[in-house]
This record gives C-alpha cells, structure tokens and sequence, in this order.
C-alpha cells in the first residue's frame, strides 16, 4: 500500500499510517515525506514501512516492532528510546542517534552527527545494536550502560581515521567496536581500548555482514581492516566523586 | 597508598538506654542496621557505639521496654553564628573524603516556610459557614488542558472536544520516588492507596515493575533524562505521563541512584548493570531547548495516541514564571513546580541547600503570570516541595494550585523519621533501601493503610477548612487569594505572593 505524504502534516501522516495498519496493511510504502516528525512512533506490531525524501525528528521514537527502511537522510534523535524494530537508513543520520535506545537495529549507510549511541541500555544481554557505515561525531556512545556500537569509517571526510572527540564519557557498560585507531586524548578517562577478542569479531561480523546485506561492499574486506574495541573501565565511573 | 587518617568527625547522636528498663532482648540489635547496638558477650549486656548513630528512632520505637531514647551528642562548641558544628563537621568529612557531600531529603535550613506566614479565612455573620456534615464538601479536581471556550449544540450536547482529563477524588497525590530510590513495597503502599483514594502515584524516574501493572489507571510514569525503563507499554499504561527536567532538592543536575542499591531487580526495570551508579544526566540530551521539549511533548502525544495528558516538572528557580509560560506554550498539559524543600534520595548537599527557590513564592509568580498571560487554562499546576499538613495543602490551592505531591509526607506515614541517610541504602524502616532482608520491614498492606489515612485526615480537614470558609468545593478556594492573609511578611513578599496583610 502506499501513501503520498506530500503537504501533510506529521500528526495526519501518522493518523493515517496508524489507520491503514488497524485495516491490515503490515507493508506500506510512503513517498514523498519531507520532515514529518515521530513516524513509526506508535505503531505496535512487525509491520515493514518504506519512507522515501527525509523524515523529520525522532522517527522510530519509543518504537517497538517495526521494520523500517529510509531511502534519503534522517535526521534527529532517529530511534529514540526505541524498544524493538530496526531503522535502515540508505543515507546519512542527524544527532543523539538512538539515544537511550533499550533494543532493536540501527544501520546507516552514511555518517551521523553528535551524540549518537547516547546512554544506549541493555539487560542480560539484550540490547540496541547500532551501525555506522560512515563518521561519526563527539560524544559518541555517551553514558553508555549496554548495547553494541560500530563505526566502520568507510566513507566521510576523513574516511578511516576518527576524529571524534569525548568518546564514551560517563560509559559503564557496552562496547564500542571503531575502524581505524584512536588517540587516548579523544576519549572519556573511564573508556578503555582494546583488541578485539574471538567473541567480539563474531559480533562484529554478523553486523558487517547485515550492512552489507542492505547497503553493498564485501564483509570480508571490512573485517580485514583494523579495529578497536573500546569498553568501560568502571562498572562505577563516578562512585570516587562522592562522599558518603 | 596514602597514609591512615583518623577521623576527626564527632559523634552526632547520644544513645541513652535506661538499664532500669533494658531486658537484654537484642531487638535493638536486630533493628539497627547502622551497627550501632551490639550484645556483649563477656559481660552478658547490649551496648552501643554510639558513634554510628544517625537518630533514625527505629531502636526507640521497637524497644518493647521503653529503655531508650536518642539525644544530640551535648558537644558544645564556643557559640559562633558563622561557624556552626554542621557547617565545621562538613569541612571535616570533606577533608576525609575529598568527593562531594552527599545527604539524602529535603533542604533542612531554615529558610522562611512561607505557609507558617498565611493564614485561611472563615465565614463570620456577612457570609454563614457552610457545615461539612450536612452539607456534601467537594474535592474532586480535573488535572488536563482546559479549552478556551466550550460550545454547546441545540440539544445541549457539548460540541467541544475536551481534550484529556484525570479526575482525583482528592487534591493531593503521591510524588515521584523512584524504584530504587525506594524500594518496591513503599511503591506498592502508594500504589495501593493511590487506587483506594482515587488520586494518582508517580513512578519515579525508575521505571514501572511489572508487578504494579494492575495499578496502571492511578499511575504517572515518569521519563526522565536516563529514560529509566522507558518503553512504549509503560507509555500506553500510564493515566499520565511525565517528563521530568529537573526536582527541587536538585535544580539543574540530573538523578543518582548509588550503585549500592542497584541490585538485579533494580537493574532489570532499568537496564543497567548491577552494581553501577544509575547516573540520570542533568539535560534530557534531545531537549536543549525549549522548541525540543516541545519535539519530546509531542513524541509521547503521539506514541499515547493523544489520549493522556502530557506533564512536566521543573523544579522551581528564578524566572519559574517565564520557564512555566515556556512549557504550556511547548504542550504540557500538566506543569509540576518542585520547591527547595523538596526531598530527594540522594544529592550533593551543595546543591540540595543553596539552589532552588521556595516553592511558595514560584507557585505565586506562576500563577499570576499564567493568568496574566490568558493562558492558565491551557495546563493544570501541581506543587510539591515539603508540604506538611492540610492546611499547607489548602493555602497552595488559595495561591493557585491545581493540586499538589506530597513526597515526605507520605514517607513519614510509612515510618520515616527524616534522619537524611537515604543515600546509604541502609534505611532501618525498610523504606530507601533495595536490600531484601529491610525491604520486608515494610508491609504494602499495612503501608497502604497508613497513606490512605494520611490522606483522608488530611481530607477531611480540608473539607472543614472549605465549610468554615462558606465555599462546598475546592474550586472555589483554587487561586483565590483574598482567602489568604499574611503575617511577618514584607512587602514584596506580599506583592510576590498576591495577599493582604492580615488586619487589612
């Protein structure tokens, strides 16, 4: 089924997204869409949303289920707080990009802005896996308590080498898997760096092997790169701030 | 490693145990979990290392004979308006420590309580008095955006589409305390009682264990700036759902929960690992402004279907006026001022005791503002920051309150006797503790009995308060100051709050 946001508000979009799921529809293609806020939000089951032009703010906020694929750039707070689902974005993502997300897949093909992966969460292993394909900026993976966080470098302005500064502030749990290599200046004091153990390629290659599924390029070429691991120091990165 | 240093601190509190009336029983061994009373072996008695206690009067209450009582240690320092022992005993822990103070509770200073400074009216000869026993008293109060205007059909059907409301049978709900903060048996009292009174309990920025599910009609969720079990079912359950940028015990700083009492039920609701501080950042890091609180406004409109209001708290600080028109125009149905006497689970005692203003005065200036700016219908104003009794209840409402949280309060019912060590996790009356083998002494049968009877006395005392001022509902009295007079109070004072001197 498909829908042309053209000229209507997000409030209408998402009235009608909601409508056309409640009469069935579980694969709806929307075109057209040019800032449209929260899309995704509300929408409780499995069902496949394909959005062509640029979402607005918060798309797939607090969302649980749906698939959603981007063709065009998001922009904003993509996947929220978000529970389940995955966004798939063949372009580039705006900033605080699954911020306190608790579950569910991010890929983007392209960059991301500020603060992406902030006070990303998980519980007993379950938790919100995000990929980069491009750069990303300062304050990636703030705050972080769990989930999986990977930047890839393959495209950008400085394709391979990170440039992103307070890396990981405040992180306690989680990992941040990085190609290319960083300068301990760049990072939170409570982020450790290192090699990537057995386990933690087997993580990273199936979620290389999931963006080249969708995006293109060959796994095997980007797990011959080099990678980082960057992981918490402390389980308790301000219990020496107190006094008690 | 750095040398021993002895402690210099003295002992706060004297524990005297009358040995006329001491048994030897050992419940106060078994109660205090301070390490304070201890058996002696050898010689066959209980003792106390009276250098652990921190006055919380478990051990007092519980002592079957009556054999005890706690004093402040008679230390007497050289009498010194400027170095007081507190402010002497602060420098000396943080000479100890070198971290920030933390404290648990309300700002403690005394700071003027402006409710001890207004005073309610009574009808007298021009206007009889109403008598609550004959006459039916009401308090139920409708929490939601209020249109501008409504419109009628032919018919009388009301054509206008209200948007949506909460009705409380009373004006006084149960604040947010976080699970974690308290332990889940406190958060099923309030739940209990919240449903038996007909008023609402906030979940705290902890999120909503699953087995309060059933309480879900009478709940406001909380999303605060961790986003703490934060997910669309939790949204979708709650009667009210609301963010929270800041609380008055600490303005502008985010939430702390100690990794001490981060246990793996505490983990689970909120998705952290075990043991690590639940660090809440001081800005929700998607609102950096007041167009993105907005943005947040709307994504829980359309993630709850529209079909809930949408509240917001803030604590109360300078310029809580504008901040507040900020917010209604930004969507929130519900506005929550939190004063400088509200209480907290945790926080630097720094920012507890100097930031912040009385939420009196914020309440005042809110109200009028709103008015004045012709949009005080568009969200309903709840206060909360250490009310005590009815009648400070009722003089919020004279000054313009909606309704108001009661945090302390409801906690003293429980038991709570203010001793400020909530940050150690180890309250004796099982209150702000997630240790299981506390967390029992507080019974949620029980616990909710004592809320509901707060509550109720509280009620019934307002209705009294209502007939002796000739009015039958609580709308009547709701901001209408020339209920209200005040004594001591300066001029500006007077101005901020919208009331005569009493005389006049």
């Amino acid at each position: 089924m498909e829908i042309d946001a053209r000229g209507i508000t997000y409030k209408a979009l998402n009235e009608s997204l909601r409508q056309a799921m409640a009469h069935g529809a579980s694969d709806i293609v929307v075109r057209n869409v040019n800032g449209q806020r929260y899309i995704g939000t509300n929408l409780q089951r499995e069902v496949r949303l394909e959005l062509h032009g640029t979402p607005g703010n918060d798309l797939g906020a607090f969302m649980d289920g749906p698939s959603i694929v981007v063709h065009g750039n998001v922009q904003d707070g993509t996947g929220n707080t978000m529970n389940s689902g995955s966004i798939v974005v063949h372009g580039h993502a705006g900033d605080a990009l699954g911020l306190a997300a608790r579950g569910g897949t991010i890929l983007v093909q392209g960059g991301a802005g500020y603060r992406a992966g902030i006070h990303m969460k998980e519980y007993q292993g379950i938790g919100p896996r995000i990929v980069i394909g491009g750069m990303a900026q300062d304050f990636l993976g703030e705050y972080m308590a769990g989930g999986v966080l990977v930047v890839l470098g393959l495209s950008g302005i400085s394709a391979g080498k990170i440039r992103a500064r307070f890396v990981g502030t405040g992180m306690h749990g989680g990992a941040i898997f990085l190609r290319g290599t960083v300068e301990s200046h760049q990072l939170g004091k409570e982020v450790g760096v290192a090699a990537l153990t057995d386990e933690d390629v087997a993580v990273l290659a199936e979620l290389v092997g999931e963006y080249c599924e969708h995006f293109g390029g060959s796994p095997s070429d980007i797990m011959a790169m080099d990678f980082v691991k960057l992981f918490p120091l402390y389980l308790r990165p301000y219990g020496r701030l107190y006094a008690y | 490693m750095a040398a021993m240093m002895k402690s210099f601190l003295p002992t706060k509190f004297v524990v005297e145990r009358d040995p006329a009336r001491c048994i030897n029983c050992k419940v106060c061994v078994n109660q205090c979990t301070f390490n304070v009373h201890y058996f002696d072996e050898d010689d066959g008695v209980v003792r106390s290392r009276e250098e652990n206690c921190v006055g919380c009067h478990r051990c007092v209450v519980f002592c079957p004979t009556n054999a005890l009582t706690i004093r402040r240690n008679p230390l007497e320092y050289r009498a010194n308006q400027n170095w007081q022992p507190e402010v002497i005993e602060d420098i000396l822990k943080q000479a100890e420590s070198g971290g920030m103070l933390l404290t648990g509770m309300g700002n403690d200073k005394g700071h003027k309580i402006y409710w001890d400074h207004l005073l309610l009216n009574a009808s007298q000869v021009t206007n009889p008095s109403i008598d609550p026993l004959r006459e039916p008293m009401e308090l139920s109060t409708y929490i939601g955006r209020k249109p501008d205007k409504v419109e009628f059909g032919p018919g009388g059907e009301m054509l206008t589409e209200l948007p949506p409301q909460v009705m409380l049978e009373t004006p006084i709900m149960f604040a947010a305390m976080s699970y974690g903060a308290v332990s889940l048996n406190v958060q099923k009292s309030l739940a209990r009682a919240a449903r038996e009174l007909g008023t609402l309990w906030n979940t705290g920025e902890g999120g909503l264990h699953p087995s309060l599910a059933e309480y879900a009609p009478n709940t406001i969720v909380q999303v605060a700036s961790g986003r703490f079990g934060v997910h669309s079912e939790y949204l979708r359950a709650a009667r009210i759902v609301e963010i929270k940028i800041g609380q008055g015990a600490k303005p502008g700083i985010g939430g702390h929960l100690p990794g001490e009492k981060v246990t793996s039920e505490v983990s689970q609701t909120r998705m952290i690992p075990v043991g690590t501080d639940a660090l809440s950042p001081a800005p929700h890091h998607d609102i950096y402004s007041i167009e993105d609180l907005r943005q947040l406004i709307y994504a829980i409109k359309e993630a709850t279907d529209y079909e809930k209001p949408v509240s917001v708290k803030i604590a109360a600080v300078h310029n809580a006026a504008a901040i507040a028109s900020g917010m209604v125009r930004a969507g929130a149905d519900m506005i929550v001022l939190d004063g400088l006497r509200g209480a907290t689970g945790a926080a630097p005692k720094a920012i507890r005791d100097n930031v912040g203003i009385p939420i009196e005065l914020a309440l005042a200036s809110v109200d009028t503002r709103l008015r004045q700016e012709g949009i005080r219908n568009l969200a309903s104003l709840v206060v909360s920051g250490g009310l005590r009794s009815s009648g400070d209840v009722a003089k919020a409402i004279a000054l313009g309150a909606d309704a108001v949280y009661i945090g302390t309060a409801a906690l003293i019912a429980l038991g709570c006797h203010v001793c400020q060590q909530c940050h150690t996790g180890k309250c004796t009356w099982g209150i702000c503790t997630s240790d299981p083998a506390l967390t029992k002494r507080i019974n949620p049968e029980i616990g909710a009995q004592r809320a509901v009877n707060l509550v109720r006395g509280w009620s019934l005392e307002i209705k009294d308060m209502l007939g002796g001022m000739g009015v039958n509902a609580i709308e009547s009295l709701r901001g209408n100051r020339l209920h209200l007079r005040g004594v001591g109070l300066n001029d500006t004072e007077l101005e901020i709050l919208g009331v005569k001197s009493a005389g006049t």
